[in-house]
């Protein structure tokens, strides 16, 4: 009965004596779920375009991230450092059409993927002969990006939001917007949309993969850069964030491979759960549980929804 | 065995012929050879049709000409095809839709996540004239198909396969284009269905001017519409001839018709017929 007590009822009633602090919490957790998703997302892009589960998403993130401080470290203004990133994003996209995708197509997909581990790799030593393996500060004041907290007096206590993760999730909407606009208005939108749907039908039509391509891993390279300087923001610029590549994996497993609402809303359940859990029922545990809870709730929806939340209905004609 | 066309007798005036396929050879996947020297022309403004049984190459001649092939690992090895006066074996597929030549593929192939109208929208993705022409030209393919204007807004995977099978017409019309390569259109589609579209596609042939290459099995039909054919069989042309001369043919009557001396034989007459032809030839 007792151990009942803890799961079942205590957690409820310590949200209810301190609701600042709940709130505190799921404000973690939504962040925490944002960056999340904006990881996801850059997964989701490929995986539409070109049927590839990229593994080398985290690498892109941390590759972005370490060329944009490297930049700066080497005396480039920050913005200009930053427009040279989106630069070198490009590069890597077009290289990785080239050298990568053009040479593998029609192959399975399992080699495909497998390229994407070898593209890891090559990463990390790329990032590491250029800028060092060792961690680096991102250069938050130098982009304007804000410092410090509000602080919100509120159910009787006060309610602390970062600055910085206000910025990443305005930051993070917005680009998020600009993507679902990009794909349901424009002609290469539709373009992508088609090439997600069919390679074949859409190379008849005249669309041409290798552009495609290239466009979709140069959006998911600025995606990358993104995360990497929201990410790098709060922790540090290091190789061991591509480790947090790893959690988009249940995230994209609950939202769907295929579908951007889909990473979006299961980065937030992530991230809520994830940080709810931990601190309310994660003492039950013995602490600890955020690094696992979402491999767990993945694995309930495999069993139950194996599609996620979102993913395309697969519509087949009987 | 040609039997020339009664319109035009000599097709050999090279301004006359939209496409001309001379001598090709398709070998997939490095060894399996599937076309061993196919010609055929379809001229200005023409509906051909490529007859013949199943695997007997009608797709993959389609492809070979459209440059689809390339992505199911075949190659063309041998021969030339000449669109518009230029050789365009080398081309890619989104090269050649810009210079007016697109297929639809057999089993349409629509974008079945995508609504009918953005279908029709994909279908112009080569085109650089601006939005109004291309929203004009919608309005223009709605005329044409009727149910697809019904229907603009319907996920196209939960569209019938008639109109599916319009909906791969019309997109492939956003392109405007001079020739369509047409694989199957009948393909599992009611009679009355088939019989629409195929009427469809000659008012686009007669109205817009695109000339049609068409591949079917249904023998009947195609050579109802189309002016001229050929007949394929295991990677040749074994026969061709305008269309009323092949229809009237004993030996088309008799293997793709299914009638032989005025009435209709059952298939296994029909098939033994033909071994002990070709035992002798």
């Amino acid at each position: 009965m007792d151990i009942l007590y803890k799961i079942l009822i205590d957690p409820f009633l310590q949200m209810g004596q301190a609701p600042d602090l709940f709130v505190q919490t799921l404000w973690e957790g939504l962040v925490a779920g944002v960056l999340y998703s904006l990881i996801a997302l850059g997964f989701v892009l490929i995986f539409k375009a070109s049927g590839v589960f990229n593994f080398a998403q985290g690498i892109m993130m941390v590759f972005a991230a370490l060329t944009l401080v490297g930049l700066h470290a080497k005396g480039v203004p920050a913005f200009l450092a930053l427009a040279l990133t989106v630069v070198v994003m490009l590069v890597l996209a077009i290289g990785i059409e080239r050298l990568v995708l053009r040479p593998l197509v029609n192959q399975p997909d399992i080699i495909l993927f497998m390229a994407t581990f070898g593209l890891t790799y090559f990463l990390i030593g790329l990032g590491e002969v250029i800028f060092g393996g060792e961690p680096k500060t991102m250069i938050t004041d130098a982009l304007y990006l804000p410092r410090g907290s509000y602080e919100w007096k509120a159910f009787g206590g006060f309610v602390a939001f970062q600055k910085i993760d206000i910025a990443a999730v305005i930051i993070a909407s917005v680009m998020v917007a600009g993507l679902a606009v990009f794909f349901q208005k424009t002609r290469i939108g539709r373009a992508l949309r088609a090439v997600a749907d069919s390679h074949k039908a859409a190379l008849s039509v005249g669309i041409s993969l290798e552009q495609i391509w290239v466009i979709v891993w140069f959006t998911a390279g600025i995606v990358a850069l993104a995360t990497g300087i929201m990410w790098g923001a709060r922790s540090d610029v290091s190789f061991a964030l591509q480790i947090l590549a790893l959690k988009a994996l249940p995230v994209l497993i609950l939202g769907g491979f295929t579908s951007i609402p889909g990473a979006i809303v299961g980065g937030v359940i992530i991230g809520v759960g994830e940080k709810v859990g931990e601190f309310y029922w994660g003492p039950l545990l013995g602490s600890g549980i955020e690094s696992w809870l979402a491999y767990v709730i993945a694995l309930v929806f495999l069993l139950f929804r194996p599609q996620g939340l979102f993913g395309e209905r697969i519509i087949e004609r009987i | 065995m040609s039997i020339a066309a009664q319109s035009d007798p000599t097709p050999s005036s090279a301004t006359d012929i939209i496409l001309s396929v001379n001598n090709i050879e398709v070998i997939y996947d490095h060894v399996i050879l599937v076309l061993k020297g196919v010609s055929l022309d379809v001229p200005k403004g023409g509906i051909v049709a490529l007859l013949g049984a199943n695997g007997a190459g009608k797709t993959t001649t389609l492809k070979a000409i459209s440059n689809l092939l390339h992505s199911e690992r075949g190659e063309v090895t041998k021969g030339a095809i000449v669109f518009e006066g230029q050789e365009v074996q080398n081309l890619s597929p989104n090269q050649l839709v810009k210079r007016g030549c697109v297929q639809v593929m057999e089993g349409r192939h629509c974008f079945g996540h995508l609504t009918v109208e953005e279908n029709l929208l994909t279908g112009a993705f080569t085109r650089r004239d601006g939005k109004a022409a291309i929203k004009a030209d919608i309005e223009r393919i709605y005329d044409y198909f009727p149910r697809l204007k019904e229907r603009r807004d319907a996920v196209a995977g939960y569209t019938s396969g008639g109109e599916q099978q319009m909906c791969a017409i019309g997109r492939a019309m956003m392109a405007r284009p001079k020739m369509i390569l047409l694989d199957e259109p009948s393909m599992g589609l009611a009679p009355q269905i088939v019989e629409e579209i195929f009427g469809i596609v000659q008012s686009l042939n007669e109205k817009e001017g695109v000339s049609f290459l068409l591949a079917e099995q249904n023998t009947n039909m195609a050579l109802k519409f189309a002016r001229y054919g050929y007949i394929l069989e295991n990677g040749r042309v074994v026969m061709d001839g305008d269309a009323r001369s092949l229809a009237e043919n004993e030996d088309v009557k008799e293997f793709y018709l299914g009638i032989a001396e005025g009435k209709r034989k059952s298939f296994r007459e029909g098939k033994h017929y033909k071994r002990r032809k070709r035992w002798l030839a």
